[in-house]
């Protein structure tokens, strides 16, 4: 088979439930990759340094892939936590305002008003370190030791329970035989079997339904900006 | 009063009659019928200052913007949403727009630690992890790569999620708006992981931003060499700083929370990382108390943008129905719209190019004869999905899941004009 003729049966595979203009510009995309892939490598960049690499490959998995080597106890990360981050997350993690609570809310995830934090909702604690690490505290990110984060993981687990013991060390051996109460009630997008209803051949187009009723209105909210005034000029 | 202040007063009425919501709907009337002694209009018999003195020369505006008329199209922001501004999202003004093309400067914000203000000639993209050789590519470097141009939609995941209970917010603005549509122009991601070199297990990849928020999120690596791409410029022009300049992510079709904004580095691995905008963020919490995750496509959706409730009708009789429809899974394929809430449909007009998970314009020319209306819209994708009602999504998923509200919208036009959000039932 020609190249030509292959890209052709495979546009047509592709395109086969699309418009005729749709096909055209799948099939240019594809004939684009295959030529790209067919030429050889471009050779621009650079080798990535070692250093360079450690520098911004702080991401922690599930599985403790990432986790530095390092510990910190309840009782240290209490302190850190009173001086870093009780301002906005509250002494205990109950969030202050209307910020992020990070304790607490244990059972309620079936509630009207379902609280989750890292205790009730969370499913890996491998998340709590990487965040913290990478983006907390807010507006002073990066600021804290792999020592320190361990310490304030180790603190919210007590918070949340999770660990009971304060004087109990969280390290890079152990990280990962805590388990989070959460871990197995998340499944992956099942929208295609669970939602299949909503692909329909011919939706109804006449006397489809009885007369509607209103139920509900933004206005009896009343929570938009600018909504009784409209938007101001000037 | 001189001819002039006269003219003066009208034009700033004009203005404000424009510019305004204010009063709208109050001077409601039909076709003006040219009455026995009407009086000739001054805007024409008098010639106006525009007519007479130099405008500005060509070296007034070298980056040139919208005319002083339009000042209320702008981003708005809901103070309450958010703890902060700089964690936060604000919306774009769908009811002012037409076409397809969202106008960079009024391309809505997210932001997670506010916006990183990068010098592209201090840049860096790292990819490392599974790949047989590590890099490390300037913005130059990025620039000297075979280019390509698409025009997608990106739809924030929590568009429409302050209506999962029933109607809270006014306007298309802000139960839509977290959404715009431009050209990008970049590199495939497909190119740049082929610099690298990907390993026989390589399966997923996690993109990370430069910014205080260092992003990041999975993305499964048969999406990432199928369509994906990182951009540097945005409707013909380097990305603006509020999106990510000098480089993001373009996710065609899914949420935008994929579309890491200052992207500098990409990991390759074997499984997802289960980050914190993967876990605590963007899963979809079901009424059993179980969660969806990697919910990464946006469905079938639409809006009627023109009337809405910061666009209400002016005029009876004739009178235009203008609306957007999108999806992550293809192309739209079909819009229906109807003006008595979902009892009967009648098929929109789409106008306009029709792409690949792009947004698409749709119309619906009518007469109005003052009576009330509940205006629905509901667009069908090009894999059969037809966008459900509310109470068929809430039925499968209760009213805590967030994100993925792809709901019929329902405005009401009450006999004034005046337009609201309602729920019906």
């Amino acid at each position: 088979m020609s190249r030509s003729v292959k890209l052709a049966a495979v546009a047509l595979l592709c395109g086969v439930a699309l418009a005729v203009a749709n096909s055209r510009i799948e099939a240019q995309q594809i004939a684009a990759q295959a030529t790209m892939k067919t030429s050889s490598k471009l050779g621009l960049g650079r080798p990535a340094l070692p250093e360079e690499i450690k520098a911004w490959d702080t991401d922690v998995r599930p599985d403790g892939m990432g986790l530095p080597v390092g510990k910190g106890t309840v009782k240290q990360g209490d302190v850190i936590f009173q001086a870093q981050c009780a301002s906005c997350h509250g002494e205990f993690g109950e969030g202050a305002g209307r910020w992020p609570v990070l304790a607490g809310g244990a059972g309620t995830l079936k509630a009207d008003r379902p609280e989750k934090t890292i205790g009730s909702f969370w499913p890996d604690l491998s998340t709590a370190f990487d965040y913290i690490k990478r983006a907390m505290p807010y507006g002073n990110a990066r600021s804290l030791s792999d020592d320190d984060v361990y310490a304030v993981v180790a603190y919210l687990l007590s918070m949340n329970d999770i660990v009971k013991d304060e004087n109990f060390e969280l390290n890079e051996k152990n990280f990962t035989s805590i388990k989070m109460p959460n871990a197995s009630a998340f499944y992956d997008d099942d929208r295609e079997t669970a939602e299949r209803q909503f692909w329909k051949k011919d939706p109804c187009m006449k006397d489809c339904r009885s007369a509607p009723k209103v139920t509900g209105r933004a206005i009896s909210v009343d929570v938009t900006p600018d909504n009784k005034s409209g938007p101001k000029v000037d | 009063m001189s001819d002039k202040s006269s003219a003066d007063i009208l034009n700033r009425r004009k203005f404000l009659g424009a510019a305004g919501l204010a009063g709208a709907g109050a001077a409601l009337s039909a076709m003006p019928a040219m009455a026995e002694g009407a009086k000739p209009d001054p805007l024409i018999t008098d010639v106006q200052d525009w007519n007479r003195y130099l405008g500005d020369g060509i070296d007034k505006k070298p980056y040139g913007v919208p005319s002083k008329f339009e000042k209320n199209v702008i981003r708005r922001n809901v103070s309450w949403l958010t703890a902060s501004p700089e964690s936060s999202v604000n919306f774009t003004p769908l009811h002012e727009l037409d076409g397809i093309i969202t106008p960079s400067g009024l391309c809505f914000e997210r932001h997670h630690s506010g916006v990183a203000e990068i010098n592209p000639a201090e840049h860096r993209l790292m990819i490392n992890g599974l790949v047989d050789k590590p890099l490390v590519f300037t913005m130059d470097d990025i620039k000297r790569m075979p280019r390509i141009n698409k025009i997608h939609f990106l739809e924030c995941a929590a568009n429409s999620g302050m209506e999962w209970r029933g109607a809270q917010l006014n306007g298309c603005q802000f139960t839509h708006g977290m959404v715009h549509n431009v050209m990008y122009t970049g590199v495939s991601l497909k190119t740049l992981l082929d610099e690298a070199g990907l390993k026989p297990n390589a399966k997923w990849l996690m993109l990370e931003g430069a910014d205080a928020a260092a992003m990041n999120r999975s993305l499964p690596i048969e999406k990432a060499l199928n369509d994906c791409m990182l951009a540097f410029a945005m409707n013909g022009e380097a990305l603006r700083p509020e999106q990510g300049y000098p480089l993001r992510a373009v996710i065609p079709g899914w949420e935008g929370n994929l579309w890491v904004k200052w992207i500098r580095r990409i990991e390759v691995g074997d499984q997802p990382w289960q980050t914190r905008e993967e876990t605590s963020k963007y899963t979809d919490l079901l009424a059993d108390g179980r969660s969806r995750k990697h919910t990464f496509v946006m469905d079938a959706k639409s809006v009627v943008t023109n009337p809405s409730p910061q666009a209400p009708l002016k005029y009876k009789g004739r009178n235009v129905l203008s609306g957007f429809a999108w999806s992550g899974r293809g192309t739209v394929k079909r819009v229906d719209v109807s003006m008595d809430g979902g009892r009967n449909w009648q098929t929109a007009r789409i106008d306009g190019p029709v792409f690949d998970k792009s947004l698409v314009r749709f119309y619906v020319d009518f007469d109005w004869n003052g009576q009330e209306l509940m205006i629905q819209s509901r667009a069908m994708d090009s894999t059969g999905y037809v966008q459900p009602t509310k109470d068929e999504l809430r039925k499968v998923r209760g009213v805590n899941s967030i994100y993925h509200n792809n709901g019929i919208q329902t405005w009401l036009v009450r006999s004034g004009g005046e337009t609201e959000n309602v729920e019906i039932g």
